[in-house]
């Protein structure tokens, strides 16, 4: 196949995606270690310490990174999910399914580390603050969403339920979080806010996007992975998977 | 640089369990994260190599 | 099939089940109940508690009782007709969400004044209480419904819809409760009502559809 015939849309095809991805998988690493020890560098070596915060402000280029990821792979599912449902692409449903575990994964380490930042800040181990908060609601719509799709055997059907409920998802998110602000903003009797973040020094912002970057890299090389094994275990029929199976094996 | 030496590095101005411990669960769960995306994928390689 | 007819329908089986159709209800208050069993009987602790735990008491109930809205019909095989019927679809599960909420969730408001004497609630925000699950319990029933039509005919389908549904729930927890609250500090609810009357519109706009595609999905 020459450079002519080969479209965007040639990558639709199982077959082709596993393969690229394949190939893409050890670069993902690399723009993975490089940015995070970047960012860790910029952020241990560089940034100075926060004034009241002290050195427990350094969790947020932790926290900040994967709250992000946890809400920008939230939405990516949502998209391919819903472009699998309404244009019937198999592949880009077994995308969406494929990037569930890292959002998970990425929502519970901001709530996590939100909680180890919490506790020597403002003194508690959870803190009800509008944010926490919309992660702890967006968790569960991740685990509903996986829930569900695992809970239905037909693949079509449990694709196309999840892209349903992942796009009722999208949209309710900014509602909820409209209404958790409000309910937080309500009982004031205990302001404690970590949208207070430390006054951001550029050293600091520097260190979180640059991690940011890094974890992004890092879902890549992940969902990649993933989705090839779901690729594998849904076109086991194909012939193409027939031959890469008992042929010989380059990954 | 913002330590004098090691010791302070790992004290964190007496934080170090909290920012320690939010780097190094980030880190086993994202480790822990890529080995079981592998093993899924050589788990379904072998289980197609299998079936035909 | 009109939709008045779908209603009476699904209001003439319920009926038929009597007890099963009041389980929801009896959850309710046995639910409620135990609160102040283990919270212990301090007035002052339980008027602080006691919008939030009959609005968590009540979202609990609806969700016990969502998937007999579609499991009947799913069954017996008229669900399939009722998608190839000419009507909408969407007004069909209209006229169910009705009938569902007129067997669980208006009898939830109409025990709400009962629950609101245990907790040793002041009337006005017992009043606000009842009158913010009035809003509140078609909007439960109709997201209701959205969860069951997706998780239609599975085995954990009963477990998967709290899972999937609670979380859309929380803004209105959080007005209804809030509504109350506001009474109860002497101030207007009218923010939080006109919230929670908004939300209802928009559910009752969206969710209809949403649970006829999901019944699509889970019928091809």
């Amino acid at each position: 196949m020459n450079a002519a015939t080969l479209t965007w849309a040639t990558y639709a095809a199982p077959s082709r995606f596993y393969t690229l991805a394949g190939r893409l998988i050890p670069w993902c690493w690399a723009v993975t270690a490089e940015f995070c020890l970047a960012g860790l560098w910029v952020g241990f070596a560089i940034a100075p310490t926060d004034f009241q915060q002290g050195e427990a402000y350094r969790i947020i280029f932790i926290h900040v990174p994967a709250a992000w990821l946890s809400m920008l792979i939230y939405l990516v599912m949502a998209f391919w999910a819903a472009w699998g449902w309404m244009l019937n692409a198999r592949m880009a449903s077994m995308y969406a399914r494929a990037l569930a575990p890292t959002g998970v994964l990425f929502t519970f380490l901001a709530l996590w580390t939100g909680a180890l930042w919490g506790k020597p800040t403002w003194g508690a181990w959870w803190v009800w603050d509008a944010r926490l908060t919309s992660e702890f609601i967006l968790l569960l719509l991740y685990l509903g969403y996986i829930a569900l799709t695992e809970a239905i055997d037909d693949p079509r059907r449990a694709a196309n339920a999840g892209a349903l409920l992942a796009l009722v998802g999208a949209v309710n998110v900014p509602v909820i979080y409209f209404s958790v602000r409000w309910w937080n903003t309500l009982h004031q009797g205990a302001t404690i806010s970590l949208t207070t973040a430390p006054k951001m020094a550029s050293t600091m912002l520097t260190a979180m996007l640059l991690m940011t970057i890094g974890f992004w890299a890092y879902s890549f090389a992940v969902v990649f992975a993933r989705a090839r094994a779901i690729v594998l275990e849904q076109e086991s029929e194909a012939e193409w998977v027939r031959t890469l199976a008992t042929g010989a094996e380059k990954s | 640089m913002n330590w004098t030496s090691w010791d302070e590095f790992f004290r964190m101005g007496g934080y170090g369990l909290y920012v320690w411990g939010s780097y190094a669960v980030a880190i086993a769960v994202m480790t822990g994260e890529a080995l079981l995306a592998v093993r899924r994928h050589r788990r379904a390689r072998a289980d197609a190599r299998s079936a035909s | 099939m009109s939709l008045l007819a779908v209603t009476r329908r699904d209001l003439r089986l319920a009926r038929r089940r009597q007890v099963e159709s009041l389980l929801p209800l009896g959850f309710f208050v046995v639910a409620a109940g135990l609160f102040p069993i283990g919270v212990g009987p301090e007035p002052q602790t339980l008027r602080q508690i006691g919008a939030g735990v009959v609005w968590v008491c009540a979202l609990l109930a609806a969700m016990l009782s969502v998937t007999q809205m579609f499991a009947s019909d799913y069954q017996d095989g008229s669900l399939e007709q009722m998608l190839l019927a000419p009507g909408s679809l969407a007004e069909i599960v209209i006229a169910k969400v009705f009938a569902h909420w007129l067997t669980t969730g208006l009898p939830l408001v109409v025990a709400t004044p009962l629950l609101g004497l245990l907790f040793g609630m002041a009337a006005p925000a017992i009043g606000m209480l009842a009158l913010t699950l009035l809003l509140g319990t078609p909007i439960l029933s109709l997201l209701g419904a959205f969860g069951a039509a997706l998780t239609l005919g599975l085995r954990s389908g009963a477990a998967l819809v709290f899972l999937i549904v609670l979380p859309l729930t929380v803004p209105a927890l959080i007005f209804g409760t809030g509504a109350v609250g506001a009474v109860d500090g002497g101030q207007s609810a009218q923010a939080q009502l006109s919230l929670l009357a908004a939300l209802l519109i928009i559910t009752f706009l969206g969710a209809p559809w949403a649970t006829a595609a999901a019944l699509r999905i889970s019928l091809e």
